[in-house]
């Protein structure tokens, strides 16, 4: 299974200019049509499930908005489970 | 098992970047050289020991963004600003980030000076084919045929001559140690374009003289394109006229292991 991930966009930073959406291999990002930033973006976020945390979103964000997290996949806890 | 435990952090933002939002357009790659330069300086651990020189044009506000030491120089000016901060400071880290309306144009003959003398310094130019700041206008690095503001049938090379490729000028200077041309269209080229920063700065760490790290940008507002279609003028565009790839690199530069 692919690794889980997820990401943070502060609303703070965010332009809604769509980089990270074009650039992502997973295809999972989208603008949130239904917020507004403080200064009248909508914000990038995860549309989808299906984020693998590999940072490409952080890699092209011109505003460093992105944090990127993910999961650490334990093969032995994973079997003691 | 708490969630700190079961999630690692693959990005966060750079320490060496203000809590400032930017004034930057939306999608503008400024801020990406900005986030570029940062993580380089968090990396090389030297926050403390580096002055920057800000230029003028869309990136007259960087002192603002940097969370570091800043000067601003006159426009052109800042590899002459750069090189007296070198000069008193030698333990110092300096960088100018410059555009190209404001290297390529105006502060040519301070670029080139400080490249042929040498200078221990380490300049980020920003060529994004425009002077963005003031609204679009043609710059020495505007395309043949590309129109702007002041050339709105296209920039016609019989009157208005032909682009400057500024790294492959300053890269016929014996002072120059390390000058390469990078792109940030995508993130293939966005992490050569960091390693090519970290190279840079190596070079001034260790003394080996100038260094010079052009990034190809894309300016959305003024080209009048989303910004996904700007980066796609970029590498239909901007990359056959301005090739990527190492101009100078100085035997002791290639040495270096990062």
């Amino acid at each position: 299974m692919p690794p889980k991930g997820r990401i943070v966009v502060n609303d703070l930073y965010c332009k809604g200019c769509e980089l990270c959406v074009a650039a992502c291999p997973q295809e999972v990002m989208g603008l949130d049509m239904s917020r507004l930033t403080v200064k009248g973006y909508h914000p990038a976020t995860l549309i989808k499930e299906g984020c693998t945390g590999c940072g490409v979103c952080a890699v092209v964000c011109p505003e460093a908005a992105i944090t990127v997290y993910r999961e650490v996949v334990r093969p032995r806890v994973a079997a003691a489970v | 098992m708490t969630l700190a435990e079961m999630e690692t952090l693959v990005y966060a933002r750079p320490a060496s970047l203000t809590e400032m939002p930017t004034h930057y357009c939306p999608g503008c790659t400024h801020g990406v050289a900005h986030r570029l330069i940062a993580e380089v300086i968090d990396e090389m651990n030297l926050r403390e020991r580096t002055i920057g020189v800000a230029s003028v044009g869309c990136s007259v506000f960087a002192y603002n963004y940097f969370d570091f030491d800043w000067v601003q120089a006159p426009h052109g000016r800042a590899p002459a600003m750069a090189t007296g901060v070198k000069r008193v400071l030698p333990d110092r880290v300096v960088i100018t980030y410059q555009g190209d309306g404001d290297m390529a144009s105006i502060g040519m003959g301070e670029v080139v000076h400080a490249a042929a003398r040498g200078e221990n310094i380490t300049v980020f130019f920003i060529n994004n084919a425009n002077y963005g700041m003031t609204g679009g206008q043609m710059a020495p690095t505007t395309l043949p045929g590309q129109k702007t503001t002041t050339s709105p049938r296209g920039r016609d090379v019989e009157t208005q001559g032909y682009p400057v490729r500024a790294a492959e000028l300053i890269a016929t200077l014996e002072g120059a140690s390390y000058v390469v041309r990078r792109s940030l269209h995508d993130p293939k080229n966005i992490r050569l374009a960091k390693k090519a920063i970290r190279l840079a700065l190596e070079t001034q760490v260790r003394g080996l003289g100038f260094s010079l790290v052009e990034l190809l940008s894309i300016c959305p507002t003024n080209w009048g394109m989303t910004p996904v279609q700007s980066l796609k003028w970029l590498e239909e565009h901007m990359i056959p006229y301005f090739p990527l790839g190492d101009y100078k690199i100085h035997p002791a530069v290639a040495e270096i292991k990062v």
